[in-house]
Order: structure tokens, then C-alpha cells, then sequence
């Protein structure tokens, strides 16, 4: 027992030596969990983080509910005649916004770990090395799903109504949380490459922010000068956007459901080895 | 050779470079089981690098070591498999509960889940957590951490610990708890590594010490032969007229070890082998009129160690090492 100076010792608070020892004297050693079991206990350590740090999940929504509200309400007379009107072709445009801006917090974690050091303690357990990434990234694929949830009911609570139904919405949401989860790696990266926390979330959006304005999730391209319009309609953005408006709406291009799938596979085959690479390497 | 009975660590010529640096340059270092291994040396010396070599989390430029007769470079996961690591930096996530934080090493260590919840309970209670299990770690004092991460290390019993300066930062309560924690691991057979800046700490708790400077080992021994080459005590004596500091250093040059000036310019310590020469010297200051405000007999710091075993004192790296740094 340690000595207490300040008074008598609070049980509970103190080291107990000889439970010390009984506690490391056996030596038996469970049998390794599988990859698969150790990256869903990453996923739930994400959860948990969900559970505790709530404030995170809030920040990456409230921002696009913000942007529903006001475009729509503000913009939506001057933009498609009505608010209404506007609601329909805005709401799976933020959808997507408000999923993306939530990749960028993947990285953020990331580095969070790594500055804190958790990571050490992470790479030096006979686990399968890459358990901690695709965990985590499973976990925040839950995230994306609930700020994806969100806002579809913000949306339905002013009246957007999806003429697909349930079904066209749910595709809606699971073709964003895909793309989002390949698009993820590219943030993973900079997470690893970047010296601090703040630093991820600064160059993450800087580069999420004017990508997502500069598509169709605002306003129909046709209104845009032409060198503009060009840019946006080849961004990857307003395709996945399209594509989610499309499933919603009943009229989806497989063309853009496919795009937005490769495009995420893309990113995904590129920058989920190097991120593998970088993390193993320390 | 079966790895039951070869060594815990078995390590020559080790080298790592950052950049121009050299971290570490050359180590050697031999640990047998079930002994704690000081490597003592000031920041930026090399130790947390040649820990998270040894720990498999980093390849050596040069060399090659052994963990428990496992190859680092060859037969890393066999190295992790058998061991634990406690960063320099609290190893624990301040996000998630201290019991959450055992069950999430313990699941991942393949422990099953109703087991883990018992382990957890087990060692919360033994490391006097209990009462702050349920509480998220970012609102734990800097000791609960530190206990918190050695029992995150011992969720499952490894067979040698890697303690990276368990207790630098904290308060000399915490600090007494977390040498109660490690004294109770080695009397439970634990084999440890322990780094640190305090030579206090390395002779309270260490078999072997390594002292380690600028990458390499300058000296190795137990804590009674590092001592006897230093000195066991230091007297610090501080005057009253500043003035009078260079007829005092004269006085000690000649009866005692080697003399320090300190920064305080009324200042200065000498190193003795047995405490009785100090009761002389000061008797020896008074006979040379030397007045003498105060006095006090301390165990040598690791700047006197230093000063003793290589003439100079410890020199800072330029960049603390944050794990980032670390990393790179």
C-alpha cells in the first residue's frame, strides 16, 4: 500500500500491491482474435467515441442543417421560384455535403491518435496491422450514416418528400456513405503526413469546402459562366450529387452511380495502401 | 536455443538515424529475464528511440536484437506478442473510460467478453482505479494515467514491459504510487526496461543500469558500481558571500570529488564516495573562513552522474521528443 500523507487512504483510490501481483501472475494467454473480429473492436471504440464525444458529430451537422435552412429559405424564392422547389433539388446536394464534411474528421482522429500516442500502443499488439484503420473507418462509416439520417429528417420535417420513397433515400445514403468511406483514405493520408490535428481539419476542408461549392449541390451549372460550368460538371461532387438527386427522385443515371463508385474506388486503391504504408512505417 | 530460457533483450550495434541525426548510434544492450534494466540518460539521448526499435515499431538502419530469442526484423510479430509498451506519453485514449480503455486492449488481445469485463474490474481495482473506472480518461490526473497505461499493459501478462519515463511530469505522491506499481511487478516477476532521466529512480527500482548519451552507452553496471564511480552523495552548500566561492571550491577540490559550480553564484556541490567526508568539508569551509549559509546531503543528480562519467553535463537535444518528433 502506498503511504498516504494527506489522511486516511480512500479505498478505491489506492494501489494495492498484492492485488498487483495476483493480477500479472497469470501467464495465460488468450488465443489471437482474427482480422475481422480486431477491426470491428476498432469500430466500436469509434462508437464509444460517438457516445462520449458527441460534440464532433454535431459540429459536421449542424453546419449543413444551417445551410439547409438558409438556402432554402433565403435563396430558394430567388434560385428555383420556390421554396419548396428548391428543398427538392438542394436537400440530397446536402446530403452529400454534410456526409463528406465528416471524411475529413476520419483524418483528424487519425492524427489525434498519433500526436497522443495511442498508436504506439496500437502497433505494438500482435494484431493485423491494418485492424486499426479499416476499424476505424467502419466506425465512422456509422457517423456518416447518422449525420446522413440527420439531415433526411430535417428535410422531411420542412417537406421534402422523395418520390422514391424509403427506398430511393436509404440508396440515396448508402451510395454517399460508399463514396464517403473511399474518400476517407485521401484524408487518412494527410492524417499521417500532417503534423497536428488542426492542421488536418485546415487543409481538409480547404480543400472539401470550395470542392462542394464549387458543384451543382447549390444551383444548376446552366446558370454558371461557361469555363465554371465545365469544372463542375466533371466534379466528381455534382455527379455523386446527381446520382443521389436521381435515386431520391426515381430517375437515377447508372451512369452517375457508376462514376461515383469508381471515383471512390479510385481514391480508395491509391490511397488506402499508402496510408497502410505510412502507418506501418510509423 | 529455446526461447524459454534465452534472454529478454540481446541487442548489438543498434543504429538509427533521423535525417542528420543520429538517435542512436551503436547501442549494445543485454537483459536477462525476470531483472529491470535502467537506461538513464537526459532527453534526446536515444532512449524512446531504441525502445520503439526494440518494440518492433521501428527498423533499425544497423544492427540486430533479439526480444525473448525473437528476431526483431525477422519475427516482429512474435516480438509483439510477447510484450507491452507504455509511451513516454500516456498511451491510453482520453476519449473513451478508463474500464473501456482495459476492455479495448483486452478484446484486442483476444480475451473473451465476458472475461474482460472481470480482467478490467480485477485491475482497476488493484491499481486503484475503481472509483474512476466509469470516468472518461480526460478527466484523469497525469498519476491515474500512468496507472492506467501499466495496466493496460498487463491486461494480458507480457513477458518483458518497455516502461518509456513512467513517472517524468508527475508529483512526487503520484510518482511514489507508480514506483509502489512497478516494485509490486518486479516482486510478481515481471521483466521490465525501464527508461529514465532520474537516477533516483533507476537505483530505487533497476538490477543493471545503462547509462546512455548521444545514442550510445557510456556506461553499464549495477546501481552499487555506477554509484561507486560517481559518488553516493553530493553535498550541496551554498554560501554567504558569493565571493567566496572560489577559496570554497578549493577547499572541496581538495577533500572531496569532483565540484560543480552551480547557477546560483553562492552555490556549488561536490560528489563523495561516504556521507561522514561532508561532516569535514564543512568543518574545513568554517577553518578557511569560508561562511556558509546552508547545506544539504542529496543522492548525485544526472547531471553529476553525467559530469562524472563523460566531463560534461547532459546536453538537451534540440527537439523534445513528442511522439511526432519520435516518429519522424
Amino acid at each position: 500500500m502506498s503511504t498516504d500523507l494527506t489522511g486516511p487512504a480512500t479505498p478505491g483510490t489506492t494501489t494495492d500491491e498484492a492485488a498487483v501481483r495476483k493480477a500479472i501472475a497469470s501467464t495465460v494467454r488468450p488465443s489471437r482474435p482474427g482480422p475481422l473480429s480486431a477491426a470491428l473492436t476498432f469500430g466500436w471504440r469509434g462508437m464509444l467515441k460517438v457516445k462520449h464525444v458527441p460534440e464532433q458529430l454535431l459540429d459536421v451537422t449542424v453546419t449543413p442543417v444551417m445551410f439547409v435552412l438558409m438556402f432554402t429559405y433565403i435563396f430558394g424564392g430567388a434560385v428555383a421560384g420556390s421554396t419548396g422547389e428548391y428543398l427538392n433539388y438542394i436537400l440530397p446536394g446536402i446530403l452529400v455535403m454534410s456526409v463528406l464534411f465528416n471524411t475529413v474528421y476520419s483524418g483528424v482522429a487519425l492524427n489525434t491518435d498519433l500526436t497522443k500516442g495511442v498508436v504506439d500502443r496500437f502497433r505494438s499488439l500482435p494484431i493485423w496491422r491494418s485492424a486499426p484503420l479499416i476499424g476505424s473507418l467502419l466506425g465512422d462509416s456509422v457517423r456518416y450514416v447518422i449525420s446522413g439520417l440527420v439531415i433526411l429528417a430535417v428535410g422531411l420535417v420542412l417537406g421534402f418528400r422523395p418520390e422514391a420513397g424509403v427506398p430511393g433515400a436509404a440508396a440515396a445514403l448508402a451510395l454517399v456513405v460508399v463514396f464517403s468511406f473511399g474518400l476517407s483514405w485521401l484524408f487518412t493520408v494527410l492524417g499521417l503526413v500532417l503534423r497536428s490535428p488542426n492542421a488536418v481539419m485546415n487543409a481538409g476542408f480547404m480543400a472539401i469546402f470550395p470542392l462542394t461549392f464549387l458543384s451543382n449541390v447549390f444551383v444548376d451549372p446552366a446558370t454558371l459562366p461557361g469555363w465554371l460550368e465545365a469544372f463542375v460538371n466533371v466534379n466528381p461532387i455534382s455527379i455523386l450529387a446527381t446520382a443521389s438527386r436521381g435515386l431520391m427522385q426515381g430517375n437515377a443515371a447508372a451512369s452517375d452511380i457508376a462514376i461515383s463508385l469508381a471515383v471512390a474506388a479510385g481514391i480508395t486503391l491509391v490511397f488506402a495502401p499508402l496510408t497502410t504504408r505510412l502507418y506501418r512505417k510509423g | 536455443m529455446t526461447p524459454d530460457t534465452s534472454p529478454a533483450i540481446e541487442a548489438s550495434g543498434l543504429v538509427k538515424t533521423f535525417g542528420d541525426t543520429k538517435a542512436v548510434n551503436g547501442v549494445d544492450l543485454n537483459v536477462s529475464r525476470g531483472s529491470v534494466c535502467g537506461v538513464l540518460g537526459p532527453n534526446g539521448a536515444g532512449k524512446t528511440t531504441m525502445i520503439r526499435m526494440l518494440a518492433t515499431l521501428i527498423r533499425p538502419d544497423a544492427g540486430h536484437a533479439r526480444v525473448l530469442g525473437h528476431d526483431i526484423l525477422t519475427q516482429a510479430d512474435a516480438v509483439r506478442g510477447s510484450i507491452s509498451l507504455t509511451g513516454q506519453f500516456a498511451s491510453v485514449d482520453e476519449d473513451l473510460t478508463g474500464q473501456e480503455n482495459l476492455v479495448l486492449i483486452g478484446r484486442l488481445l483476444g480475451l473473451k467478453r465476458a472475461a474482460v469485463k472481470d480482467r478490467a474490474a480485477e485491475l482497476l481495482d488493484a491499481f486503484g482505479l475503481s472509483e474512476s473506472g466509469g470516468r472518461l480518461v480526460k478527466t484523469y490526473s497525469g498519476g491515474m494515467r500512468r496507472r492506467l497505461d501499466i495496466a493496460a499493459s498487463v491486461v494480458v501478462t507480457p513477458q518483458l514491459m518497455f516502461l518509456d519515463e513512467p513517472t517524468t511530469g508527475l508529483d512526487p505522491r503520484s510518482r511514489n504510487q507508480v514506483w509502489d506499481i512497478i516494485r509490486a511487478l518486479v516482486s510478481g516477476g515481471a521483466t521490465i526496461l525501464l527508461c529514465t532521466q532520474y537516477l533516483e529512480e533507476a537505483d530505487q527500482l533497476c538490477d543493471t543500469i545503462a547509462v546512455i548519451d548521444h545514442g550510445r552507452v557510456i556506461a553499464e553496471g549495477t546501481p552499487a558500481q555506477l554509484k561507486a564511480s560517481v559518488g553516493s552523495a553530493t553535498l550541496h552548500v551554498r554560501l554567504i558571500d558569493p565571493s567566496q566561492r572560489i577559496d570554497a571550491e578549493a577547499v572541496l577540490a581538495k577533500q572531496m570529488g569532483v565540484v560543480t559550480l552551480e547557477s546560483d553564484p553562492a552555490g556549488l556541490s561536490a560528489t563523495c564516495s561516504d556521507p561522514t567526508e561532508a561532516a569535514g568539508a564543512i568543518t574545513s569551509l568554517a577553518g578557511a573562513g569560508v561562511g556558509v549559509a546552508g547545506f544539504s546531503l542529496g543522492q548525485p543528480s544526472l547531471d553529476e552522474v553525467f559530469l562524472a562519467l563523460t566531463g560534461h553535463p547532459p546536453e538537451e537535444a534540440e527537439t523534445t521528443a513528442t511522439p511526432t518528433e519520435a516518429r519522424r
